[in-house]
C-alpha cells in the first residue's frame, strides 16, 4: 500500500470498527439513519476518494476507492458510502462542484429537457436519507436536489432502503460527461462487487473466530476436519474475490473506461462466491448464527440483495459469454493475456 | 486479519515480446499435433518438442549461464509457461527437470552436481522424475519407507515409489529415501538423492496404466541399488525441509488452473457453431474464474520473483486452480450432452474424452484437495 492508501486504510476501518456497532446497525434497519456518522465519513473525505484534490478530494485512483468500499462492505455500514464515492466521481467526471451531504445514485430512465430531469428510480439507495441525486441521461451527468421529489420506501433483505423516486422536471446542475452509456450499470457493479469482497472477507474472518470459540464434544469446532475443510473453501472464496476487485479497479485506472471485461468478471466471481460462502458460514455457525440477536446476518443478508444489483452475476455473465463466443474459441487467451 | 496476501502483479512490459516468439513458434510448430494430444499439455512427453524448446533458450530461463541457465526474470518464464499451456504443447519430457528439479539442484545441489546436469537440462536433452510417493506413503510423506542404508561409498537402496510420473522416460530421479528412522520425529531422517535411472543396477520401472489406459505414472522397485555419495542432494535428513521448499513452486504455476484450457476453447468453438447465445451464460462465468485465477497464480508469482515464500498462497491458487479444471468436462456436458470419445471423433469428442477421464487425478497430484485445504486451515490458524 502507498501512503494514501495507508491513511485511507486507516481511517475508514477504524472509523467504522468503532462507529458501526451490533446496535447502529439495528437502529439503521428499523429506520434511524446514522447522520452523525454520515458527517463523520463526509469529514474524512470518505465519499469523495476520487475526487481531485483541487476540489476538495482526494485525488486518489480506483485502487484507492477499493479501500474504502471494502471497508464498507466488511463493516456492513448502514450508509451509502459507496454509492456517494461513485456519485461524486460523476460529478466530477462531468465538472460539477461535489456538494455536502448524503448524496447517492439514481439508477433508472431520466430524460433532460432544458436542465430538467423526470424520470423513476425504482431502488435508489438510502433514496429517503439522500440530500442529493446523480443521474446519468443521454451522456449527460445530472445532480438533482432530492428535496420535494416524489419517494415511496422500499427496502431490500438487508433492510436497507431502496427507494422509488420519481422526478418529474426536477431542476438539475447538468454537464456532458466522458461516460461509457452504461456508466450507472457497468460502475455500480464495481462497487458492489468491492463492497461484497468486503463482506466476504468479513465472513470468512468471523467465521474462523466463531470455529475458535465454540466448544462441542471437548474442543473447539475448529479443530474438527470437517469444519476446517469447509472453512478452507470459504477462505479461498474470500481471497478470490479480493483479488478479482482489485484486479478489476487497476483496470478501470489504467484503461480508461474500457475495464467492462474485468468488472463484469468481478460482479460473475463475487456473486459466485457469495452462494458459497454465506452457505458456509452459517453452517459453522449453527443455531446462533440464525438468530436476529447474532451479527452474522448483517453481512449475509447484504450479500444477497447486493449480488442482484447493478446486473446480477448471470447478466454480466450472458454479456461476457456472448462477446467470448462472438470473438472466436482462438480470440479467448490472447485477450486475457492482452489485459 | 487477512489471511492470505495477494498484492496484484503487472506482466512487466518487456516480456510480450517473448509472448509473441513464442506464439510465432507454437504457430509453426503445433498445427501438425493433434488436439487430444495437445490437451495432455504438461503431462505429453515429446523429446523433439523439449530439444526445440531447449535450443530457444525456454528451458532453465532462470537460472544462471553457467549452468546453461538464461538468467531472464521469474515473468519471463511465467510468460512462456502459460503460453506453451494454453496452446497445449507437449512440455511434459523437461517439465519436472525445469520446474522442480533443476531449482532444487541450483539451491541444494554439489557444484559437480549441477555442472554435469543442469546444462543438459536446460538443452532439452535430460528429464527426471520426483520418486516421494510409495505404497504406504501418499499424503502421508513422512511415511516413507524406502531406505537408504550407508555403505562404502555411497548407499544401498531398498524400497519401491509409486505413481511416479515419466519415471520411464526420466533419466533421473529426485528420490526421498529413509537414512535413518527415528520412531518419535518421523519428519528426520529423510534425505534426498539423485538416481541415474539409465545406469544403475537394481532398479526395476514398470509402467502403471491409468483408467484411461495411459501409463504416465510407474512403480520403480529398488533392489540393492547403489547410489554414490556424491549423488546425496542438501543435507543427509534435510529432505523433508527441502521437499517443502520446493512445493510453492509447484503449486502455485499457471498449470495449476489451465490443464483443462483446450476442453474450454473446443466448448467456445462448438457453441460458436449453434449460433453464439447458447451458452453465453456458462461461458462467461468461466471467463471470469479463469480471469481470476490467472491474477491470483500470477499475484504468487511477483512473491517468488521477490524471493518470498508464499506457500500458503500457493496452496489456496492450487485448490481453486484444480476445482475450475476439474469442472470443465462438468460444464462441457450440461452444456453440449455430447458424448466424450476415445480414438475417435472431433476434436471437441477426443479432447473431452481425455480430460473427462483425466481431472480425477488434477486434485490428487501435487497435494490431494484435503492436505491443500488442510494446510489452508493451519494457515487460517485453526490447527
Amino acid at each position: 500500500m502507498n501512503e494514501l492508501q495507508t491513511i485511507l486504510s486507516d481511517s475508514v476501518n477504524g472509523l467504522l470498527a468503532e462507529r458501526v456497532t451490533k446496535s447502529l446497525v439495528q437502529k439503521a434497519e428499523e429506520g434511524e439513519f446514522p447522520a452523525a456518522l454520515w458527517n463523520e465519513v463526509e469529514a474524512n473525505g470518505l465519499t469523495r476518494v476520487l475526487v481531485p484534490e483541487a476540489e476538495g478530494g482526494a485525488g486518489g485512483t480506483w485502487a484507492d476507492a477499493a479501500i474504502v468500499l471494502k471497508a464498507a462492505g466488511e463493516h456492513v455500514a448502514p450508509l451509502p458510502l459507496a454509492d456517494a464515492l461513485l456519485a461524486n466521481w460523476f460529478l466530477t467526471t462531468a465538472g460539477i462542484e461535489v456538494p455536502e451531504g448524503v448524496t447517492t445514485l439514481l439508477e433508472g430512465d431520466f430524460t433532460l429537457d432544458g436542465g430538467k430531469l423526470s424520470g423513476v428510480a425504482p431502488r435508489v439507495s438510502f433514496g429517503r436519507n439522500a440530500r442529493y441525486g446523480v443521474a446519468i441521461a443521454k451522456g449527460e451527468v445530472a445532480l438533482v436536489s432530492l428535496d420535494g421529489a416524489a419517494i415511496e420506501h422500499g427496502i431490500n433483505v438487508a433492510r436497507e432502503p431502496r427507494d422509488r423516486v420519481v422526478l418529474k422536471g426536477a431542476a438539475a446542475t447538468a454537464k456532458k460527461a466522458p461516460l461509457p452509456a452504461n456508466a450507472m450499470r457497468l460502475y455500480g457493479a464495481l462497487i458492489r462487487a468491492c463492497q461484497m469482497a468486503g463482506a466476504l472477507g468479513y465472513l470468512s474472518s468471523q467465521s474462523v473466530a466463531y470455529a475458535n470459540e465454540r466448544t462441542q464434544f471437548g474442543k473447539p469446532i475448529g479443530k474438527f476436519q470437517a469444519i476446517q475443510q469447509q472453512l478452507a473453501v470459504l477462505s479461498t472464496q474470500a481471497a478470490a474475490c479480493s483479488v478479482i476487485v482489485d484486479y478489476a479497479c487497476a483496470q478501470a485506472d489504467k484503461r480508461g473506461h474500457d475495464a467492462a471485461f474485468e468488472i463484469a468478471a468481478a460482479k460473475i466471481r463475487v456473486d459466485d462466491a457469495s452462494s458459497i460462502a454465506t452457505s458456509i458460514a452459517h453452517q459453522v455457525h449453527g443455531a446462533i448464527g440464525f438468530t436476529y440477536e447474532h451479527g452474522l446476518h448483517f453481512a449475509t443478508r447484504r450479500l444477497w440483495s447486493w449480488r442482484a444489483e447493478f446486473g446480477a452475476g448471470r447478466e454480466w455473465a450472458d454479456e461476457l459469454g456472448r462477446e467470448t463466443i462472438a470473438a472466436g474459441a482462438d480470440a479467448l487467451w490472447p485477450r486475457v493475456t492482452a489485459r | 486479519m487477512q489471511p492470505f496476501r495477494f498484492d496484484l502483479c503487472e506482466l512487466p512490459g518487456e516480456t510480450e515480446g517473448l509472448r509473441e516468439e513464442i506464439r510465432a513458434f507454437l504457430a509453426e510448430e503445433l498445427p501438425r499435433i493433434p488436439k487430444v494430444t495437445r490437451a495432455q499439455t504438461w503431462s505429453g512427453s515429446d523429446a523433439a518438442f523439449s530439444r526445440k524448446m531447449g535450443a530457444k533458450g525456454w528451458i532453465g530461463m532462470t537460472w544462471p549461464k553457467q549452468y546453461g541457465g538464461h538468467e531472464r526474470s521469474f515473468f519471463d518464464r511465467y510468460v512462456m509457461l502459460e503460453e506453451m499451456l494454453a496452446a497445449g504443447a507437449p512440455v511434459g519430457a523437461h517439465w519436472i527437470g525445469d520446474r522442480q528439479s533443476g531449482p532444487l539442484l541450483l539451491r541444494f545441489g554439489t557444484e559437480e552436481q549441477r555442472q554435469k546436469i543442469l546444462p543438459r537440462v536446460a538443452k532439452g536433452e535430460c528429464y527426471f522424475c520426483i520418486g516421494m510417493s510409495e505404497p504406504d506413503s501418499g499424503s502421508d510423506l513422512a511415511a516413507t519407507r524406502t531406505r537408504a542404508d550407508k555403505v562404502d561409498g555411497g548407499y544401498k537402496v531398498n524400497g519401491t515409489k509409486l505413481w511416479t510420473s515419466g519415471a520411464h522416460t526420466a533419466h533421473y530421479m529426485i528420490g526421498l529415501f529413509r537414512t535413518n528412522l527415528d520412531p518419535q520425529n518421523k519428519h528426520a531422517g529423510l534425505t534426498q538423492f539423485l538416481v541415474d535411472l539409465k545406469n544403475t543396477d537394481g532398479i526395476a520401472i514398470r509402467p502403471i496404466k491409468d483408467l484411461a489406459g495411459n501409463a504416465h505414472f510407474n512403480e520403480v522397485v529398488f533392489q540393492d541399488a547403489f547410489v554414490p555419495d556424491g549423488m546425496m542432494v542438501g543435507t543427509e535428513g534435510g529432505g523433508w525441509g527441502q521437499v517443502t521448499a520446493e512445493l510453492a513452486f509447484e503449486r502455485s504455476g499457471p498449470e495449476r488452473y489451465l490443464s483443462s484450457f483446450l476442453l474450454m476453447v473446443e466448448m467456445i468453438r462448438e457453441l460458436e457453431k449453434r449460433g453464439g447465445a447458447e451458452g453465453a451464460r456458462e461461458i462467461g462465468r468461466l471467463v471470469a474464474h479463469l480471469v481470476t485465477l490467472r491474477q491470483m497464480s500470477l499475484s504468487v508469482a511477483g512473491m517468488l520473483e521477490k524471493g518470498e515464500s508464499p506457500a500458503l498462497e500457493a496452496s489456496v491458487v492450487k485448490d481453486l486452480g484444480a476445482i475450475f479444471e476439474q469442472d470443465m468436462p462438468v460444464r462441457a456436458h450440461e452444456l453440449l450432452g455430447i458424448e466424450p470419445l476415445v480414438g475417435e471423433g472431433s476434436d471437441y469428442e477426443q479432447v473431452l474424452g481425455y480430460l473427462t477421464q483425466t481431472v480425477p487425478s488434477f486434485s490428487l497430484r501435487g497435494g490431494t484437495r484435503e492436505i491443500l485445504r488442510g494446510i489452508i486451515a493451519r494457515g487460517l490458524g485453526l490447527r
